[in-house]
């Protein structure tokens, strides 16, 4: 099997699991019990908490753990929309292609009065600071861009908008949940207010993320109950998780420059091998991108078909059709980069890992070549496009 | 638990009758390329009697497989019968499609009635418009998108 859909998820690393493994079977008292064995593991806790925050140029104190991205985003967004609305300020500025528990936030502040402004991110899926400063107004109380998109890999100026939020004093949140353990996140530098990041994305457990808000933004709890996480989340900490994202997370931060100087010329091999089918695209910017991510556009064919028919042949892939995002609408990311919908239903996402291979890029060019051409053989669209009833969208 | 049946796979992986005919005596197209399913289906009739059958298919699994079976359910078959095909029967020749995909076997049906209605245009041949889906404004093959 080839696994090429670790933006979805990643394998587990073996010293997180380990990790785990010794905290579910050697320290499994609760942090909050005053006996020595509760004790242990309040420790342990808080030293996860520390090596967490050192990993992002933050402070311990400004680490929450939440139960992964999504709980991040909720409580990152509206705890900003709730201090704004204490001042009046309404007015949330995001993109158009955030993650949906980013957009899905942001509707239902929508309905609780505030105007949310989705910014363009233009065919190459890259947000301007130019724009983010043309669009701050008075009543401004929130900007939220992610660093890096899930579905086409692109890289935000994280660094340029925090600078103008700041300047402004608007609070800048970013989902950094594709970003964190990939490329340089130090939230300091960065002028990041809010950060959200997920473990699983950079080999940890799945269920378990953190919140970062920077010391003196005032969290608005998404759960509440008992005292856990400085009264701003509730729940016994899932010690064995934040134990095990603490070691991916410092794996994955220093492994970064020889995984990204690894997977850059496989991506780029993978780039070059699919330009070779006629009437393609990449989508997004080539260069501005995550170091394992590939997405791409192939007229004339749909994505789940050939998901199931690359899966056949042992490669794990995603794609952004309708059928396989179970709505009517294909994927709002390739929309807000410009792709008509016929054209985004026959989307193809490949993102590498440190276990891919040249031999497995290879094989994955052949087999989606393969595939996108058998499908095309049956298809009366591809027919259309062939004997110039349908326009093309691309070139050959 | 897959997300089709092996019925579903096999006729994914497998389809019967793909192609097209060059003198079709009638041709059925539905689906449009903005909602990421057109099907396309080639009869050749003689004496009332489907002799051949071919589809041709842009979609996902389920809409190919659905093609498919359908394509073999009326294979054979006099127009009166085929005309009788609904999309629960070739959803249950499936063994089953998921909820969301039920539309697949509705296009299915659809291009089918749509060709033998081209049929009947073609050679003036007299039938009962109710039998026919009346396709404007229907959401199934989402037209009006």
């Amino acid at each position: 099997m080839i696994y090429a859909d670790n933006a979805a998820t990643t394998k587990m690393s073996k010293k997180a699991i380990d990790e785990m493994v010794e905290y579910m079977e050697g320290c499994y008292g609760n942090p909050s019990s005053l006996y020595e064995f509760g004790q242990e593991a309040k420790v342990a806790l808080e030293d996860a908490r520390n090596r967490i925050a050192a990993c992002i140029g933050a402070d311990a104190k400004e680490i929450f753990f939440t139960s992964g991205g999504s709980e991040a985003d909720n409580q990152a967004i509206f705890s900003a929309a709730k201090l704004g609305e204490k001042h009046g300020k309404k007015h949330i500025i995001s993109t158009a292609f955030e993650h949906h528990a980013v957009l899905h936030t942001l509707e239902r502040l929508k309905k609780q009065g505030f105007d949310v402004e989705l910014l363009d991110v233009h065919k190459c899926g890259v947000v301007t600071p130019e724009q983010v400063r043309a669009a701050i107004r008075p009543d401004t109380c929130l900007v939220t861009i992610m660093f890096a998109n899930n579905e086409i890999g692109t890289v935000q100026p994280i660094k340029e908008i925090g600078e103008i939020c700041r300047e402004k004093g608007v609070l800048f949140h970013t989902d950094a949940v594709q970003a964190v353990g990939h490329l340089p996140v130090n939230v300091r530098e960065q002028n990041i207010d809010l950060l959200s990041l997920s473990a699983h994305k950079f080999h940890g457990p799945k269920g378990i993320g953190v919140l970062y808000a920077r010391k003196g933004v005032v969290l608005d709890n998404v759960i509440n109950g008992g005292a856990q996480e400085r009264g701003k989340r509730a729940g016994t900490e899932n010690l064995p998780a934040i134990r095990g994202m603490a070691v991916a997370l410092e794996e994955a931060v220093g492994n970064i420059d020889s995984y990204t100087a690894k997977l850059i010329p496989l991506r780029n091999r993978l780039i070059d091998g699919l330009n070779k089918i006629p009437y393609s695209e990449l989508n997004g910017d080539a260069e501005k991108r995550l170091a394992g991510n590939v997405n791409f556009c192939f007229e004339g064919i749909e994505g789940e078909s050939l998901l199931l028919l690359l899966d056949d042949k042992g490669i794990c892939a995603s794609s952004g059709s309708a059928c396989t995002s179970g709505s009517l609408d294909p994927s709002h990311v390739l929309l807000a980069i410009g792709r008509p919908h016929e054209v985004a239903h026959g989307s193809l996402r490949l993102t590498l890992g440190e276990d891919t291979t040249a031999e497995d890029v290879d094989y994955i060019v052949k087999s989606v070549t393969e595939v996108v051409t058998y499908l095309r053989n049956m298809s009366p669209f591809w027919r259309d496009l062939v004997n110039g009833k349908r326009p093309h969208v691309f070139a050959e | 638990m897959a997300l089709y049946s092996e019925k579903v796979m096999d006729h994914f992986r497998n389809p019967r009758n793909v192609g097209v005919i060059e003198d079709a005596d009638g041709v059925g197209e539905v689906g449009n390329p903005v909602c990421g399913d057109i099907m396309k289906i080639y009869l050749k009739i003689n004496d009332d009697v489907i002799e051949d059958v071919k589809f041709e298919t842009f979609g996902c699994g389920s809409a190919i497989a659905s093609s498919s079976m359908a394509t073999e359910l009326i294979k054979g078959k006099p127009l009166s019968e085929a005309l009788q095909l609904t999309n629960k029967a070739v959803t249950e020749a499936l063994d089953g499609l998921p909820a969301h995909k039920l539309h697949c076997s509705v296009l299915a049906e659809e291009a089918i009635k749509k060709a033998v209605k081209d049929y009947y245009d073609k050679n003036g041949i007299e039938y009962d418009h109710d039998l026919f889906p009346d396709c404007e404004g229907c959401e199934h093959c989402c037209d009006g998108h």
